[in-house]
């Protein structure tokens, strides 16, 4: 086919409808797959999308400002040569395509489960299916699985890719009973893996998950096809502990703004849905002590336990690090102390959330790990 | 996440905190529907079903069936309150405060202030508010706006069922008089409520819908109908910021304040009657905290000032429109242009 639509993408599980904020490419500007064409707000977070082919953009069809649902034609790309009633009659004669949950897209059929793996409940997300190690996601502090929302689904083509709500977070029991260091939380993992009936995994963890991963890699090594660790705690001793502290504390929506926009190099990246859905999880009755206890473990008096920092560089899985120079919660110097013993990606207008905020740069390079 | 209308996420809140903590009480008439006479024990759960279950689960002694009588359910539970239990007592319509508003006026609302900070008052006043169901003029009134001109008593305005199982739990939490104003076409309406117990605190506005051109502030069933017209006026390219207060006492005046800051344009939605009202209040706040970023009068969308009438159209004709909440918009957004 010559001519290719570029449509509405559905990031996440509850993503519907998205806008159009506005365009990076004009009508004739040469595109490659990797070239960023325009952003879109959600009810979550913005994102950039990339033209995932090489063509001409001939065609600007959602206008900025638009609010179109998933599936909606927003441009068309085709080569220069391709004429323009070609064109004209492709846009008149798109249709959005009817979203089958049955046999659709694997991402839309997906709901999340629950598994019981030792004493609690946890919540996870599985779409894609192959036949090699899955890939596993694990969130960050006060984070849930639709961290990964611009992961999951990208990463999921010919691979098992699951996500999970650690314990005492997301749709997971609340109240933690075991321990809580990472090693308490990596035999969480090793209990979700088991429960599972999966073997070995290809690891994703982002800062408290990174650490997590690091932990269940550095005990059971043979499991751990790649380990992906993204600004990750526990690789130096530095962290923003009034983050911690107001992240814990927060209650109100005007408090909840100013921590997250912590997380972020561009602040207007997280919305007002975002600050609610962070607010709805922290309002149930035991998040607030359930975090409390865990910021105890982890950084007491703001300062972390840094033990992973010798045993990643000697650790014989293939792994990397990925981290936002403009991190405000875990320097990027962390990352680049160990860059000369093992793969090191620093990204540029990146914050503590580089999977989101530059989510396909992040999906790159962990599709390439997975591959190598 | 599960579906719940606000009947269920009411009686969950409820049931969960009662579990909880066992000095909480429910009491009021039919919040049983039969217990202590022949017959069945549970029958009702209350006249729209809020209460339904819990003396089963609870017995006699915290799920207390009365009389009809507001002014000794009240008073027992202002009692009961200020000497350590937690009553939750159901004034079926608030229409009928005013056979017991002693209780709830000068004595619960001043306990705290009368007794140098050592008594409390954790009592929660549940009571349905609203018209639309050809009630009459002596079942269909809102009178929150008389609630929330009372210092000593805090009231909530919920609009949805992920605010009312919140707000019910925050209020049965709270040492104060709550009264709490549940509205009777509501009862049905479904949202996303999680399971866990969980709190919202008073004094914080939620903000519906974002939007740079119109500030609209409207409550309860008033929210949705601002909604409807939300969606008719995005198609002429006017975006309002609707914002639920949630709360009328404690209001969260900065929320409102801020809207109108960048939109310099409010309109108020209440189905109470004008005078006096939730709708003037915010107004006068409005003009007098925000009076240089106004771009335009403020308009209110109420009740006209006369009782509640009972002839069905009469009462439609009563009860503010997402026709009339449109028009008003456009009005204020097109001032001065």
């Amino acid at each position: 086919m010559t001519v290719t639509p570029i449509t509405m993408p559905k990031w996440g599980l509850t993503m519907t409808e998205g806008k159009v904020l506005g365009w990076l490419k004009r009508e004739g500007d040469a595109v490659g797959p990797n070239d960023e064409l325009l952003e879109i707000e959600t009810s979550k977070i913005t994102n950039v999308m990339e033209a995932g082919e090489n063509g001409i953009l001939r065609r600007v069809v959602a206008a900025q400002g638009a609010t179109l649902p998933i599936g909606a034609l927003l441009a068309v790309l085709a080569p220069a040569d391709t004429p323009d009633a070609e064109i004209e009659a492709f846009v008149a004669g798109f249709v959005v395509p009817e979203r089958d949950d049955a046999a659709g897209d694997e991402a839309e059929a997906a709901a999340p489960r629950e598994v019981v793996a030792g004493d609690y409940r946890l919540h996870y997300l599985e779409i894609g299916a192959g036949d090699g190690p899955p890939l596993l996601f694990i969130h960050g502090f006060g984070a849930d699985l639709n961290s990964w929302m611009f992961n999951q689904p990208a990463l999921a083509e010919g691979r098992r890719a699951i996500a999970l709500d650690l314990p005492g977070h997301g749709g997971s029991t609340k109240a933690l009973t075991g321990p809580i260091d990472s090693a308490g939380f990596a035999a969480d993992i090793d209990r979700f893996l088991d429960a599972l009936g999966i073997e070995r995994v290809h690891l994703v963890g982002h800062s408290m998950g990174g650490a997590i991963a690091l932990s269940f890699a550095g005990r059971q090594s043979d499991r751990v096809a790649s380990l992906t660790l993204i600004a990750a705690a526990e690789l130096g001793a530095d962290v923003n502990a009034a983050f911690i502290d107001g992240f814990v504390k927060m209650e109100r929506r005007r408090e909840a703004q100013e921590v997250l926009r912590l997380l972020v190099h561009d602040p207007d990246l997280v919305s007002r849905a975002m600050v609610e859905e962070v607010l709805r999880y922290k309002r149930l009755d035991g998040v607030a002590d359930t975090l409390r206890r865990i910021a105890q473990e982890w950084f007491p008096n703001g300062i972390q336990r840094a033990g992973w920092a010798e045993i990643v560089k000697d650790l014989p899985v293939p792994r990397q690090i990925i981290w936002g120079r403009e991190d405000r919660i875990i320097p990027v110097a962390h990352a680049e102390a160990l860059a000369a013993k093992l793969p090191v990606h620093i990204l540029d207008n990146a914050g503590h959330l580089p999977h989101m905020e530059k989510a396909a740069e992040v999906n790159r390079l962990i599709a390439r790990l997975i591959a190598a | 996440m599960p579906q719940k209308t606000i009947r269920q996420a009411l009686n969950e809140a409820l049931r969960q905190e009662m579990r909880r903590d066992p000095s909480i009480i429910v009491i009021g008439e039919d919040v049983a529907g039969g217990a202590g006479s022949a017959g069945q024990r549970d029958a009702y759960g209350g006249v729209l079903g809020v209460t339904k279950g819990l003396i089963g689960e609870f017995g006699e002694a915290r799920v207390i069936d009365t009389p009809i009588t507001e002014s000794a359910i009240m008073g027992a539970a202002a009692g009961a309150a200020v000497t350590g239990l937690r009553p939750v007592a159901e004034l079926m319509f608030s229409d009928f405060f005013g056979v017991c508003f002693d209780q709830i006026f000068n004595q619960a609302a001043k306990f705290r202030y009368m007794f140098g900070g050592k008594a409390r008052t954790p009592l929660v006043i549940r009571t349905m508010v609203g018209a639309g169901r050809s009630a009459a003029a002596q079942h269909s009134q809102s009178p929150y706006h008389v609630f929330t001109s009372v210092p000593g008593l805090k009231c909530v305005v919920p609009s949805n069922a992920y605010d009312a199982k919140g707000l019910l739990i925050q209020a049965i939490r709270d040492d104060d008089p709550v009264v709490f104003c549940e509205h009777k076409l509501m009862y049905d309406l479904r949202a996303e409520v999680p399971d866990e117990p969980y709190t919202i605190p008073f004094g914080e506005a939620n903000i519906v819908r974002d939007g740079d051109d119109v500030t609209v502030v409207a409550l309860a069933r008033m929210v949705h109908y601002a909604m409807t017209a939300a969606e008719e006026l995005e198609k002429d390219g006017i975006e309002i910021e609707l914002i639920d207060p949630r709360t009328t006492s404690p209001l969260d005046e900065d929320t409102i304040l801020e809207s109108v800051e960048r939109t310099g344009r409010l309109v108020i939605v209440d189905e109470a009657t004008p005078r006096c009202s939730i709708a003037t209040d915010i107004a006068a706040l409005v003009a007098d905290k925000a009076f240089d970023a106004l771009k335009a009068p403020i308009r209110r969308v109420t009740a006209p000032h006369t009782p509640v009438p009972f002839a069905p159209d009469l009462e439609k004709l009563y009860i503010p429109s997402p026709e009339k909440i449109a028009a008003a918009v456009r009005d204020v957004h097109g001032y001065g242009k």
